[in-house]
């Protein structure tokens, strides 16, 4: 079982620690602020977010690496939140690694094996083999870590790990000094051991692709506290608030400030005229709004269609099956995905249209979302939907 | 015209530099010629400062001449026959050792217990590790001038503190004492040099990794674990450093016990190097004085390769 629990987690750095409420006390840097999340058995759990969100003192704390100043950790219901690394049952991949480099890696994996349990050093030997062979790397065995590549290394960090069949891994953003193509072949690895496995994990990365391919449920930090947490289509396409929605998601969501007026939105380059649904769905909506659309949901609209939004192509990207064009609305660069096949100059003027099943919108006070484009009370179809240029 | 002559001027330089970096080309030196006439400067001034010394001892180890340069004449091995069969030689040989194998692995140890701590986070840190540099710091006269007063038996501290205590019933001469003074001595030097040590295994220490601990915690390892199976085997290559820094000065030792006790009492506290000086300065026997330096060189060297090879490891880190 890997039942892991953060109730209410705060971690202050410096000062003299944080509250009851969990709130800066004003002494300290608060890297993780009341963070509570439960995990199923057997779960893949990404925490993912920016650089200093505190994903990665979320997991030193769940590791016992740091001491947590409020909240509790459990796991299948004990409480370990005070317990040593190494009553906690957990193992570690580091972001550098971490392995022991005067040791071959027969020892490396070994190592915890064999001062924490009572084995034999030859069940010990016969334990790494079998991990070895698992990896892939029995012919590593016995070298040392300076003779092994990125991803040999890697392999045997995850040896390591694995050997101790914790209840739960930990893994600290361990692709993110291996190139774009080992990476990718190492993340369905990754994915592939710990569904076989079984193992409840902790992955910490700050590429939310590798949150979006990797995760069962993915949580999403942000100056130390949750945004949201959800499977990875659900913070896709229903991102809790404007940070999540810019944050899951390449390229990037673009968002355009709107009024909203009760039948319209209204930008300085253009209005778009809502459906009556929408209209009813956003009744009690703030007034100064964020329209949110991804560059994979702008069309490009056909000749004579009403709603369309006039942008000039300041840049175009070419990606091979797609293409990236950089528009020009407002005065402000947004980002299209489109076609790969279709042809256009830079400078020319493309007319575009935001479908309205697929736009989002955001309070602009707050960030929290109004709209997401798979809100129920969102039409269907994009039917309704106008997009006239001022 | 000034424009002109300031752009033709630049195009000199430039074309001065091409040629001479052309020059170098065309040299052509493969990287170990290159590291060879680069290092040349410093061999040479070794060559004059310590590879001539060495080489000259040996020469005059093989002569006989009250003072060098008259009345030289090649004896061969006879110096060293005499300074083999001399029980004084045999004595200091003994002190040197003693003194060296006794005071090395306790400021070894002493050192790195000093290093651990500093090596913690705590306030006035800094200040600590400055403090503690202290004793070392001191010229070693001062060092043995200061401690011959404390050790004194009828003014020094100890003494009056040991009775005070009631340990000693009266003061007693502990550097007038063949059984204890080196002893003495030996406690002074590691009180001069444990902080040298630690200094060195400070840098050492310091340049472990912290994620190495981390992944000890995470593997299950006590403090003891870390420290036997992580700290130790990290620290080897700055260990040898500091025993072949430390191990050297010991054996050739001589301005502690010069200062200290001048070899006395009853030549108990009396060093090779101490040995060496006397029959070499006091008893004018260069001769025999470039035999017992000799035999410190190659003492010397054999140690330093005896560490080297048990303690080396290339591939560490």
């Amino acid at each position: 079982m890997g039942e892991l629990e953060l109730r209410n987690l705060t971690k202050v750095f410096g000062g003299g620690g944080g509250d009851e409420s969990g709130d800066d006390d004003g002494d300290g840097i608060v890297a993780v602020s009341d963070l509570s999340i439960e995990m199923a058995d057997g779960e893949f759990l990404v925490l993912v977010g920016p650089s200093g969100c505190g994903k990665s003192t979320t997991l030193r704390c769940i590791a016992g690496l740091e001491h947590t100043t409020d909240g509790r950790i459990s796991l299948d219901g004990r409480d370990i939140t005070d317990l040593k690394p190494k009553e906690r049952d957990m193992a570690m991949v580091f972001q550098n690694y971490a392995l022991y480099p005067h040791m071959t890696v027969r020892k490396n994996i070994g190592y915890g094996l064999s001062i924490t349990t009572d084995l034999s050093s030859s069940e010990v030997d016969d334990r790494v083999e079998e991990i070895a062979e698992l990896l892939e790397i029995p012919e590593l065995l016995d070298k040392k870590p300076k003779e092994l590549s990125g991803g040999q290394q890697q392999r045997v960090a995850l040896g390591r790990a694995i050997v101790r069949e914790p209840e739960v891994f930990l893994m600290d953003e361990p692709l993110s000094n291996l190139d774009a193509k080992l990476r990718t072949q190492m993340r369905t690895e990754i994915q592939q051991l710990q569904a076989d496995l079984g193992t409840s994990t902790v992955y910490v990365t700050h590429d939310q692709t590798e949150a979006m391919t990797m995760g069962d449920r993915i949580a999403i930090l942000d100056g130390g506290e949750l945004q949201q947490v959800g499977t990875p289509l659900e913070c896709y396409h229903e991102p809790a608030n404007a940070f999540v929605a810019g944050f899951i998601g390449s390229p990037s969501m673009n968002f355009l400030p709107v009024e909203f007026t009760g039948d319209e939105l209204r930008h300085k380059a253009f209005s778009y005229d809502l459906s009556a649904d929408l209209q009813e769905h956003l009744r009690n909506a703030p007034r100064e709004l964020t329209l949110g659309i991804r560059p994979e949901h702008i069309e490009i609209a056909e000749d004579g269609a009403r709603n369309v939004v006039h942008a000039p192509i300041e840049v175009i990207e070419p990606m091979g099956e797609l293409s990236y064009l950089h528009l020009t609305i407002g005065g402000t660069t947004y980002t299209a995905s489109i076609d790969g096949d279709r042809h256009h100059q830079v400078g020319e003027a493309v007319d575009v249209l935001f479908p309205e099943a697929k736009i989002h919108l955001f309070a602009r006070d707050g960030g929290e979302a109004v709209k997401n484009s798979r809100d129920a009370a969102a039409p269907a179809t994009d039917e309704s939907a106008t997009v006239a240029t001022d | 015209m000034a424009e002109r002559s300031r752009d033709a001027s630049g195009a000199g330089i430039a074309s001065g530099l091409e040629s001479r970096l052309r020059r170098y080309r065309d040299l052509r030196l493969t990287e170990e010629e290159l590291a060879t006439l680069l290092l040349m400067p410093v061999l040479l001034f070794l060559g004059v400062v310590s590879f001539y010394p060495i080489v000259d001892t040996v020469w005059a180890s093989l002569q006989d001449g009250y003072i060098i340069g008259t009345s030289a004449e090649f004896v061969g091995p006879e110096n060293y026959e005499a300074l083999f069969d001399d029980g004084r030689f045999w004595n200091a040989l003994g002190v040197s050792f003693i003194y060296t194998f006794v005071s090395v692995p306790i400021e070894l140890g002493i050192g790195l217990g000093l290093a651990l701590l500093l090596n913690r986070k705590f306030h006035g840190k800094y200040l600590a590790q400055a403090a503690i540099l202290f004793p070392w710091a001191l010229p070693t006269v001062i060092n043995a001038e200061i401690w011959s007063w404390l050790f004194h038996g009828q003014f020094g501290v100890i003494n009056d503190m040991l009775v005070r205590v009631g340990l000693l019933e009266t003061a007693y001469p502990i550097l007038a004492k063949p059984d204890i003074a080196l002893a003495a001595m030996i406690s002074v030097t590691i009180w001069k040099t444990s902080s040298f040590m630690a200094l060195i295994l400070l840098a050492g220490l310091t340049g472990i990794p912290e994620h190495l601990y981390e992944a000890a915690r995470m593997d299950g390892a006590s403090n003891w674990r870390q420290l036997r199976d992580i700290t130790l085997p990290l620290l080897k290559p700055t260990i040898l450093v500091a025993l072949i820094f430390r191990t050297l000065p010991a054996i050739q030792a001589f301005g502690l016990p010069y200062g200290l006790t001048n070899g006395g009492p009853a030549e108990a506290t009396t060093t090779i190097v101490l040995f060496t000086h006397s029959i070499t300065f006091n008893n004018l026997e260069f001769g025999v004085g470039s035999a017992s330096a000799t035999a410190i060189t190659v003492i010397g060297l054999a140690l330093s390769l005896f560490y080297v090879a048990t303690l080396y490891e290339p591939e560490v880190r």
